[in-house]
């Protein structure tokens, strides 16, 4: 199991996930943004940070990167791919995950433990293997621009075809306004597309691979696309 | 009339900040007049802010030395081993009045600022802290000052991918004017790694790397230095423009040269910009420099040579690269999108010597400038008002007729309560090593590549120290300590940022000498040597200068990050004991402060062999893994701390205080007696630590037990309150964990609603 993590210029979680990924017990090298090939890799993050120091608009600029044409080849592949935070910012500015990110309502960063409830079957997603739907886990969040948005039409879609993964919640699961940390449509916190192999969240799963790290639920997500990457790219049941 | 003449008939220096005798040294160190570029170049680097002009002689009874210390004061950070081959870099600095007058601005480039001088001595950053001291929430001025400087380092750090661990953050009239922003930086190496600013290698190439230079910040050293009058708030020019994302870029390159083995030398231009850099650097290397300024890359057109020499542009580098590796030092800084270019030359004249369009315009002595600064003995004088406050008897302080509600109200006062409304701004866990987070004692990280953590805090009691300087000062270290010692970890070395009034101002030069005395003692007694820091003087509006507040930042290591202690109560049944003696000690208090109104009376006394005695009795029990938790007793005395270790943990407790030593509950409660601390322990431990206190004879008093949902302390002893009711109050503190966290919680986020 080997895992590539596209580091942009501004990337600042690159070396969060490669650790994170090795207390999970695999591979974890860097790609750089010039690079135009991701071949050798089983699955691909992006992870959070501040790309082109998020000027102008998040993620703005990273789309341009080189490095895109590549993952979205590999996505199309069907191909595992997360973006995580800035990461997920990414993946809707290049297109791969539908919507845009609006400030956070408080007009503030926000860091804190945060939450989230599973929306999906363990098999929806290859990051999502080890995980049940109405589990609530938590993890950490930390982002200015973490409110999710995408119009009426679009987000029906996304509902109608289990493509939200993650909301924000309470701590017994209950979608509270007070539990949204930001602002987000229907309190989302991850969608995956259509075919369920392109995952983005803002939460941040590297955050809590550990339990000195304050908790290890993130653990199960890593752990998850391990195993649908051992099972040969297909659900192990 | 030439030039130079203009500027005799002008006195131009004065404008400058440099006096008419500071001018006549000059001329004595040339031999001739300055001309207009070596005047500005002098200004700069003769303001207090580079020289110390004014501080340098005090400066030097400062304890530096010890065998952890790998890197004293004089470099751009000072370095500590903490075992396993690995060294912890660490620097607090002030970066005060560009705060002033653009919060968001001079906080965030403070914090660059700080964060550069750590990579440049080839450290990663792991870790930032704040120590932030403002006006009183109730002024619309204090709360715009406030949001936007959180707003600030929010920023900065948190692009750079830094984590912001800790700080402190206190409200007081005295800031009004003149807030203080102390950013510290901490980062990790491996000893090899270690980078240092000189300049070695006759004929070396020497490079400026980074962002472009522009014309933001010029003078920003001398306006520095000077008083925060209406005028100097004019000079907005003088604050610099942060950039975070060219400064991970930086970082990111400086890392990569470092590892690859390129960088002979290396220095941040910070404050005095290419002027400070050039001359330290050569300076410390016994050598000279030669810049052409024609090659220096450019943001903005037509600039002069003073103007390039005095730019405080940020995110820039001067660099002394491996000879022959010019080349690959410039591929890898494009790599990360930056410049990379030849300026120049090492030379032996020891000379900085700078050209455009091939004729010198400027040449001055590199260790004039960077050495040779006037030494002054400042005129010191004790206040009038000192002897006054000390005078203050607490003995006719009636006890309030509410404990409960006194408790509320301390815990519900900015100074004192939860700072969640900042700290949540500041990403502060990036990095996945942050084991301890925000809102404790002290916060604890964990060093890549091994089991150890460093515990780092920033401490100063700034009412102590305007009652008190010395002893004020002195406590500021002591409380260091024992916020390391709770978390487990070892008391290690200090950084500090002394921020101060006029030093013109006798009363103000007596408070800084006094503190420096009063810090030295304490750092020599708990084996904590100084690495450096630096002085922030001339923090008045003109009329009312800041209380001193000399602000400490401690670092202290643990070998085993899994034997960290946590602050709050941590499971029912647990055994709730104090450390350390409580005497009759409200003078100075917070409690006064709040409750009464008063900011007078004696300062705590402190006996620095007691703290000493604490703090092993606190690392050696957690790493005997005998602690639940542990919490420093510090502002608002044991009832606070007893009141935050239940918030912590969200669980109660149940105690029984007093009666004993002829102490009245009240004071009991709120006295700020030092060298104490609030643990909790398993009833199995109790034998085992009550024989490790005994060892080390430091007083351990049992309370009671960890539990519910209530803080219930019951009170023994007599209380003088006037009325029957009120010393009925008196046999029962009763405060719910809930009511006690919304006072706590919510009292910072309701201020800054208005």
């Amino acid at each position: 199991m080997k895992l590539g993590i596209v580091v942009f210029p501004g990337s600042n979680c690159d070396r969060d996930v490669q650790t994170a990924a090795r207390a999970a017990g695999y591979d974890a090298d860097f790609i750089w943004h010039t690079d135009t090939s991701v071949d050798g890799f089983d699955c691909l993050a992006l992870p959070g940070g501040f790309s082109y120091g998020d000027y102008l608009r998040t993620a703005a600029i990273a789309r341009f990167s080189p490095v895109m044409e590549a993952v979205a080849r590999y996505a199309a592949l069907g191909r595992p791919v997360i973006g995580i935070c800035n990461g997920f910012q990414v993946l809707l500015e290049v297109g791969l995950l539908p919507g845009a990110m609006l400030r956070n309502t408080s007009c503030k960063f926000v860091c804190k433990p945060q939450r989230v409830r599973v929306e999906v079957a363990p098999a929806r997603t290859p990051f999502t293997l080890k995980l049940r739907p109405g589990q609530v886990i938590t993890l950490p969040i930390a982002h200015g621009e973490g409110n999710y948005y995408v119009d009426s039409e679009t987000l029906e879609e996304l509902e109608l075809g289990g493509q939200v993964v993650f909301r924000y919640c309470d701590e017994s699961g209950e979608l509270t306004a007070g539990s949204c940390p930001n602002g987000s449509l229907g309190n989302i916190a991850g969608i995956c597309n259509k075919a369920g192999n392109v995952l983005g969240m803002m939460p941040h799963p590297e955050r809590a691979a550990e339990d000195i790290l304050g908790g290890a639920d993130g653990r199960l997500l890593f752990d998850s696309v391990a195993q649908w990457v051992q099972g040969g790219g297909r659900i192990v049941r | 009339m030439s030039d130079e003449l203009c500027m005799k008939e002008d006195r131009v220096w004065q404008t400058m900040g440099l006096s008419d005798e500071e001018y006549e040294r000059i001329r004595d160190l040339l031999g001739r007049d300055p001309n207009y570029v070596e005047l500005g170049m002098f200004s700069v680097m003769w303001s207090e802010h580079c020289s110390y002009k004014n501080t340098r002689a005090v400066l030097r009874g400062l304890p530096t030395q010890g065998p952890q210390v790998l890197q004293g004061p004089g470099e751009n950070a000072g370095i500590v081993d903490v075992g396993d081959g690995l060294a912890v870099v660490f620097k607090i600095e002030s970066h005060n009045h560009p705060s002033a007058v653009e919060p968001y601005q001079g906080a965030a480039t403070g914090v660059g600022g700080i964060i550069r001088d750590i990579f440049t001595m080839g450290a990663r950053p792991i870790a930032s802290l704040d120590s932030l001291w403002l006006g009183d929430l109730s002024s619309p001025r204090a709360r715009r000052l406030f949001s936007g400087i959180v707003a600030g380092i929010s920023g900065y750090g948190n692009a750079v991918g830094i984590p912001t661990v800790g700080g402190q953050t206190v409200f007081h009239a005295s800031y009004e004017s003149n807030p203080l922003v102390n950013a510290m930086c901490v980062g990790v190496m491996r000893h090899e790694d270690i980078k240092r600013g000189a300049a070695t290698g006759i004929g070396n190439s020497v490079m400026v790397i980074g962002s472009t230079t522009g014309r933001d910040g010029i003078h920003g050293a001398t306006f520095a230095s000077a008083d925060l009058t209406d005028e100097a708030i004019e000079r907005k020019s003088a604050v610099q423009v942060g950039d975070p994302f060219r400064e991970k870029l930086l970082l990111e390159a400086c890392l990569e040269l470092v590892a690859r083995g390129c960088v002979l030398g290396i220095q941040d231009m910070g404050a005095a910009g290419l002027t400070c850099s050039s001359c330290e650097m050569a300076s410390r290397g016994g050598t000279g420099m030669i810049i052409d300024l024609d090659r220096v890359p450019r943001r903005e057109t037509g600039m002069t040579p003073y103007e390039v020499m005095l730019s405080e542009s940020q995110e820039r580098m001067l660099l002394v690269p491996v000879p022959g590796r010019e080349k690959e030092v410039r591929e890898v800084l494009v790599k990360w999108g930056l410049e990379a270019v030849v300026v120049g030359e090492v030379t032996a004249d020891g000379m900085v010597t700078l050209t455009e369009g091939g004729a010198v315009v400027a040449q001055v002595p590199a260790k004039a400038l960077a050495d040779d600064a006037p030494v002054y003995h400042r005129e010191s004088s004790k206040p009038e008002y000192v002897e006054r406050l000390a005078a203050f008897d607490t003995t006719g302080v009636p006890a309030c007729t509410d404990p409960g509600g006194a408790l509320l109200r301390l815990i519900g006062s900015p100074s004192v309560a939860s700072k969640r409304w900042i700290w949540e701004q500041y990403d502060h866990q990036v990095g996945a090593g942050t084991v301890i987070g925000p809102g404790s004692d002290a916060a604890v990280v964990r060093l890549p590549g091994s089991r150890r953590g460093v515990a780092l805090s920033t401490d100063c009691n700034s009412r102590y120290c305007y009652l008190n300087p010395r002893l004020g000062a002195a406590h500021a270290v002591a409380e260091g300590a024992r916020n390391v010692a709770c978390t487990g970890a070892r008391p290690l070395a200090v950084t500090n940022c002394q921020n101060f009034g006029n030093p013109y101002k006798p009363e103000v030069f007596w408070q800084f000498r006094e503190a420096i005395a009063g810090m030295s003692e304490a750092c020599r007694a708990l084996g904590t040597p100084v690495t450096g820091g630096n002085v922030s003087l001339a923090n008045e509006d003109g009329e009312t200068a800041i209380r001193p507040t000399p602000v400490i930042g401690m670092v202290g290591v643990m070998d085993d990050v899994e034997l960290r202690v946590p602050m709050g109560f941590a499971a029912e049944g647990d055994i709730v004991m104090v450390l350390g003696a409580t005497r009759d000690e409200i003078g100075a208090s917070e409690y006064l402060a709040v409750v009464h109104g008063v900011e007078a009376g004696q300062v705590p006394a402190l006996d620095l062999e007691a703290e000493g005695r604490l703090c092993r009795l606190l690392a050696t029990a957690a790493r005997d893994g005998l602690l639940r938790s542990a919490h420093d007793i510090s502002e608002g005395g044991l009832a606070v701390a007893l009141a935050e270790c239940a918030i912590a943990g969200s669980i109660g407790a149940t105690l029984r205080i007093g009666g004993d030593g002829g102490l009245a509950p009240d004071r009991f409660l709120f006295s700020e007696s030092a060298a104490r601390a609030v643990v909790t322990l398993e009833q199995s431990r109790l034998d085992e630590f009550l024989a490790l206190a005994g060892g080390l004879s430091v007083p351990a008093t049992t309370l009671g037990r960890v539990g519910g949902d209530r803080l219930c302390v019951e009170l023994a002893g007599a209380v003088g309150t006037g009325t029957r009711a009120g010393a009925e109050a008196w046999r029962r503190l009763d405060v719910g964990v809930d009511a006690l966290r919304a006072a706590y919680e919510e009292a910072i986020p309701c201020a800054m609603q208005g």
